[in-house]
This record gives structure tokens, C-alpha cells and sequence, in this order.
């Protein structure tokens, strides 16, 4: 696939503890994730894909290796954890397993305070949170609370809060594990139609392999090594 | 977006049963500070009310509000010629415990200076000044009398003609206020048998001696009635309060009768000083401490509210964390809860406290002075509490959200 690099990864590594008590939770992990791909990661529990994700999402350091996103190489230098959370809300989006919105907003005001933690204004704020609820198919449900929400209908919640703020990357952490196959089925096709149609890099870390061929690149996690897996044999991508 | 508005609004019965129970707290807060204010207040009321510059007593002693003090009538003539004197009066004050309509009544006896001082000058509410030397009364509203109403004390009735607000003595007994004759009466109320066996133990001692063997009506005279008697001295006053003409100085007349050995002088200021650090002063000092305690325990009370429902917000705390939210969101998000909760918590406080005060049997004054500094107060607790809730959401991991 061609295209801008939405996020390189070289070497990464993370090491937890020290002497006897050191577990290296990955290693050496590198990755490309071009702009408009959307990318699976798949391996067993304990492999090291949340802390892939950890790493890349700028939440927790990796101990060596270099992450750069957008073009933008995230160890160029010392930055504070404000720099590091600044970039992550001007830069990235995420989904979780669980539907992850924050209980005391509304739908759409998950989604609009994403907008103006950015600096738009409240009411474009609001208008984009409205836009991105109506693609999903959830603006009817825009001013519900999530306790009032479906499991699928919190998920594409957390996905338009995920793409407000234009990201140029979304990371997915099991984000189908509490739904039923076709809603899981939904929302991979969701993150695949937004990385192609919003040109934005999407890795989505998965177990579910019904799903696989929505993906354009499929990659392994065991024992903390990441490595390029074969693409799926069923490609019924728009089924 | 207001994230604080919002949490609020998502629990709202919680928050409002919270803010609730720290405006009840408030409330006590603010309560101690007026029972304060009124114990003071109270305790002035009469040594303003009565409208003197200078205090004349019995010597070394602190004045009728703090011990006894027993002056001759004569000396009211003596103070008023005095330089810089413009109007002297004797000042009679006692506390009395009777029975009224089969329970226990308790006042305090003030001698107005009759026929200068009628009363004109006490907060009346209802019906008028004192109209004659003699068996009327002006009533404090604590006491529970009415105007018209006949009451027994000695061996007179006198008639409530007036009715006063907040005339209380500094342990918050109602006063009623009679000419001083009459309080002198009610005061030096002597049983008829006590009258008569006086008189016979002076004809007694007037008969022991030749003057009193040789003439017939000095014994006569030891026996009949005490005012009639030169020798001895009448009915002790408390104490002569004078008022200064325009212009004197009060110093300098306190310097001239300093000269005299059987008194003592003070200004008004001292003693209302002298009131304050006396009679009132440990219940003032108690009420002041136990004022401290509550407004520490308020903030740690508070503080500890506010943490909790920090503890409530982690999860959503570290989301916005994860969504790259800044510190001043989150900060902002825990110190406007604490500051609304405070603020209204006040507004609750105040407005039960507005109908809950007027039942207490002692005055509670709540000044505007006082509101402000407890609104200052909260103003800082809130923020005081908010920090160990900030402190918390600080620490605070935005991979927290993810587990």
C-alpha cells in the first residue's frame, strides 16, 4: 500500500522490572502503517499487543526503539508528559474493549468535547460530533446517555470520539470483544471504511479471525515479538 | 463544556443530598458565630443602651455587670456638679428569680433615672415609655408578658406598659426595667416580719444606752420606720452613670474624681472591656474555639466528600487523561465541583439557618460582617478540599482507563 507513513515503529522494546524480576514485555517490535490502512494485530493474551499499543499511543515510554507518527519522530528529544498528551489529542484516536465513554456526558458530548479539547469552538464542536454520530448511525441516539446505549451503539460512540479529532492514527484494542459476530463484523468494516475513507492508519488488535479479511495487513504478536502474518485467505471484504 | 455542570447534573440526588448535609454544617458553623455575636451583643446591650460616658462604681470594684457595687443615692448630687458633667443618674441593676403563673421567671432589675430616663431610649416593639415614678414596667418579650399584664414583685404590682426586643442580660435572662425607686423597692424587699423584727432589735439597742433610757423619743424614733431615720444610710445604688457635656473630655473628668477614695471611674469603652474580658469572657473564648473546631472539621468533612467523589471520577478522569485532556480540565473539572458544592452548601446553610435561629432561646446574630468571612471561609475550604481530590486525580494513569 502506498502513501504517507501514519506511524513507523523501529525496535521497539519494552522491559518491565529489573534484574531477577525483568520481563521483557516486547521486543524489538517494528511496524508501518500508511495512511488509509487498516491494520490487524493478532497473538495470544500476555503476546504484548497492549503494550504495543501502550507505546505507540504515547501512554507508556517504550524502554528502547523510536515511534514516529505522522512523519514525526516521538523521541527527538525530551517532552514532557503535557507535549506527549497534547500530541495524543491532536494526533490520535482510541477504542477500546469496552465502550470506554465517559458516564456522565451524553453521546454526543463524548464526542464534542474531543472537538474542544482541540480549540474549536463548542457549537463546531457540536455540529462535527453531530456529523460524525449521523455517519455511524447512532445521531438519533445522539443525546442519550451511554448506560442507555447498546454495546454496539457505545462502540460506534467511542469511534466517532475517536475520529473527531481528525486523527492521523486510530488504535483499537479488542474493540469487538463484548459484541455478538455481526455487530463485531460492523465495526471492523467501520474502521476499515473509515482508514480508507478519511485516509487514517487503524490498528486494531483482535482475536476475532472471522474478520480478518477486512484487513489490509495482518501482523502476529507472541512472546513480544511482533512479525507480519499471512493475509487471510477469505477476502470477502464488503460481504 | 462544562465537565463539573455536567457530573452534576448526572448525579444529581447524590450531589444534592451531599451539599445538603455540608450546608447543615455550615449552618452550625455560622450559628456558633451568631450565638457568639449575640453573647457579645447581649452583653453590651444594656451598657449602651443606657447612654453613658462615664461609669462611676464603688471603688476597686469592676462595675454592677461583673460584681456588686453599693453606692450611696447622694453621690448621683456629687458627680453631677463635677466640671464637664452635663447629667449624672443612679443606675440600680439586679437579677431576680420569681414564680409566674406557677413557673419560674428570671430577670434582670434595671433602674431607669427617674424622670430623666422614662425608657425613651430602649428598643421598644410595642407600647410605650414609663408614665409615672412609680408600678409600671417596660418588659423584655423573652420574658413572655404582655402589655397590661399585672405581676407581684415584693409587695407591689406593677403593670407592663412596654414591651422591648433583645433587652437581655449577659447570661440571656429578659430584662425589665422600672424606675429606680421601684427597682430599689424589689431589690431591698424586706417580709414584714423581718421589718418588724429590725425595728424591735433597734429599740433594743437604743434602750441599752443612756441617751436612749433618758429620752423617751429617741426610742420612739429607732422603732419607726428606717427612712425616717437620718442615721441611717437609704437604699445602696449600683452604680452613677454620668453623661459629659459637649465638648469635655472624658479623660480629664475620669482624672478629677480619680481624686476621690470611694470610687472608682471608667468610660464607657472600658467598661464594655472590662464587661467582655469579665462576665462573658470564657463563654465567649469557648464559643470562639468551639466555632475554630467546627469550620476544621467543615473542611476536612468537605475534603474528604470531595475525594470521594474524585475517587467516583478515576475511571473517567483517566479516560480524558487517555484523550489527551490537560491537567486544567481535570483540575478545573474537581475545584468547580468543589466551589458549587460550597457555594451552595453556604446558600442552604444560610436559608435554614434564616428559619431555625429565631427559635433558639438565646439570640443568635448573624451580621453581614460574619456572612461575608464565612463565604470567604467556604470560598478556601472548597478550594482546600478540592486539592487532596486534585492530588488523587493527578496521579492518576490514563492506561488506567484501558484495564
Amino acid at each position: 500500500m502506498d502513501g504517507p507513513l501514519a506511524l513507523e515503529t523501529n525496535g521497539l522494546t519494552k522491559v518491565y522490572g529489573s534484574g531477577h524480576t525483568e520481563v521483557v514485555a516486547m521486543r524489538d517490535a517494528t511496524m508501518r502503517v500508511r495512511r488509509g490502512e487498516v491494520v490487524a494485530l493478532l497473538g495470544p493474551s500476555g503476546a504484548g499487543k497492549s503494550t504495543f499499543l501502550l507505546c505507540v499511543g504515547l501512554i507508556n515510554p517504550p524502554t528502547r526503539g523510536r515511534v514516529s507518527i505522522g512523519g514525526r519522530l516521538m523521541q527527538d528529544g525530551p517532552r514532557s508528559l503535557g507535549d506527549l498528551r497534547r500530541f495524543r489529542r491532536e494526533n490520535i484516536g482510541f477504542v477500546f474493549q469496552k465502550s470506554n465513554l465517559i458516564p456522565f456526558l451524553n453521546a454526543v458530548d463524548n464526542v464534542q468535547i474531543v472537538g474542544e479539547l482541540i480549540g474549536r469552538p463548542a457549537s463546531q464542536a457540536r455540529r462535527r460530533a453531530m456529523e460524525l454520530l449521523d455517519e455511524l448511525g447512532v445521531g438519533p441516539r445522539a443525546r442519550n446517555m451511554p448506560t442507555q446505549l447498546s454495546g454496539g451503539e457505545q462502540q460506534r460512540v467511542t469511534i466517532a470520539r475517536a475520529l473527531a479529532n481528525q486523527p492521523s492514527l486510530i488504535l483499537a484494542d479488542e474493540p469487538t470483544a463484548a459484541l455478538d459476530g455481526v455487530r463485531g463484523r460492523q465495526v471492523m468494516e467501520l474502521f476499515r471504511n473509515v482508514a480508507h475513507d478519511r485516509g487514517t492508519g487503524v490498528i486494531v488488535v483482535t482475536h476475532d479471525h472471522r474478520a480478518l479479511d477486512v484487513f489490509d495487513t495482518v501482523y502476529e504478536m507472541e512472546d513480544g515479538s511482533l512479525r507480519p502474518a499471512s493475509r487471510p485467505e477469505t477476502s470477502a471484504v464488503g460481504e | 463544556m462544562n465537565l463539573a455542570v455536567r457530573d452534576i447534573r448526572h448525579s444529581l440526588g447524590r450531589f444534592t443530598l451531599t451539599t445538603i448535609g455540608v450546608g447543615m454544617l455550615l449552618m452550625v458553623v455560622m450559628g456558633m458565630g451568631g450565638i457568639y455575636r449575640g453573647l457579645v451583643d447581649d452583653a453590651l446591650v444594656v451598657t449602651r443602651g443606657v447612654g453613658a460616658d462615664l461609669w462611676v462604681v464603688q471603688h476597686d470594684t469592676r462595675g454592677p455587670f461583673a460584681e456588686v457595687s453599693r453606692l450611696p443615692r447622694s453621690l448621683v448630687d456629687r458627680v453631677a456638679t463635677v466640671p464637664g458633667v452635663q447629667e449624672a443618674r443612679e443606675f440600680v441593676f439586679h437579677t431576680i428569680q420569681r414564680e409566674h403563673r406557677g413557673k419560674p421567671l428570671r430577670m434582670g432589675i434595671l433602674g431607669l433615672g427617674w424622670p430623666i430616663d422614662k425608657g425613651q431610649g430602649l428598643p421598644l416593639i410595642a407600647g410605650r415609655p414609663l408614665a409615672q415614678n412609680h408600678f409600671e414596667m417596660i418588659a423584655d418579650e423573652s420574658l413572655g408578658l404582655a402589655i397590661g399584664e399585672k405581676i407581684s414583685l415584693g409587695k407591689e404590682t406593677y403593670t407592663v406598659v412596654g414591651i422591648t426586643r433583645w433587652l437581655v442580660t449577659s447570661g440571656g435572662d429578659g430584662i425589665a426595667c422600672f424606675t429606680s425607686r421601684d427597682a430599689q423597692a424589689i431589690q431591698f424587699d424586706e417580709p414584714g416580719e423581718s421589718v418588724r423584727l429590725e425595728r424591735q432589735a433597734r429599740r433594743g439597742r437604743a434602750g441599752e444606752i443612756d441617751f436612749g433610757r433618758t429620752q423617751p423619743s429617741v426610742l420612739e424614733r429607732a422603732s419607726s420606720v428606717s427612712g425616717n431615720i437620718a442615721a441611717l444610710p437609704g437604699p445602696a445604688i449600683s452604680a452613677v452613670i454620668a453623661r459629659l457635656a459637649p465638648g469635655a473630655d472624658a479623660n480629664e473628668v475620669q482624672t478629677l474624681m480619680g481624686g476621690w477614695s470611694d470610687v472608682t471611674t471608667y468610660t464607657q469603652a472600658q467598661q464594655e472591656e472590662l464587661l467582655l474580658k469579665g462576665s462573658v469572657d470564657r463563654a465567649r473564648r469557648q464559643i470562639l474555639l468551639f466555632r475554630v473546631l467546627l469550620t476544621v472539621i467543615s473542611a476536612v468533612i468537605m475534603a474528604l466528600i470531595i475525594y470521594t467523589l474524585t475517587l467516583d471520577k478515576l475511571h473517567p478522569i483517566a479516560l480524558l487523561k487517555l484523550i489527551g485532556a490537560p491537567n486544567r480540565t481535570i483540575v478545573g473539572l474537581i475545584l468547580q465541583q468543589s466551589l458549587i458544592m460550597g457555594v451552595l452548601a453556604f446558600g442552604v446553610g444560610y436559608i435554614i439557618g434564616l428559619r431555625l435561629f429565631p427559635m433558639f432561646p438565646r439570640r443568635v446574630l448573624v451580621t453581614n460582617d460574619d456572612l461575608i468571612r464565612v463565604a470567604g471561609i467556604v470560598v478556601v475550604i472548597s478550594v482546600f478540599a478540592s486539592l487532596l481530590g486534585i492530588w488523587k486525580a493527578m496521579r492518576v494513569a490514563p492506561n488506567e482507563a484501558i484495564g
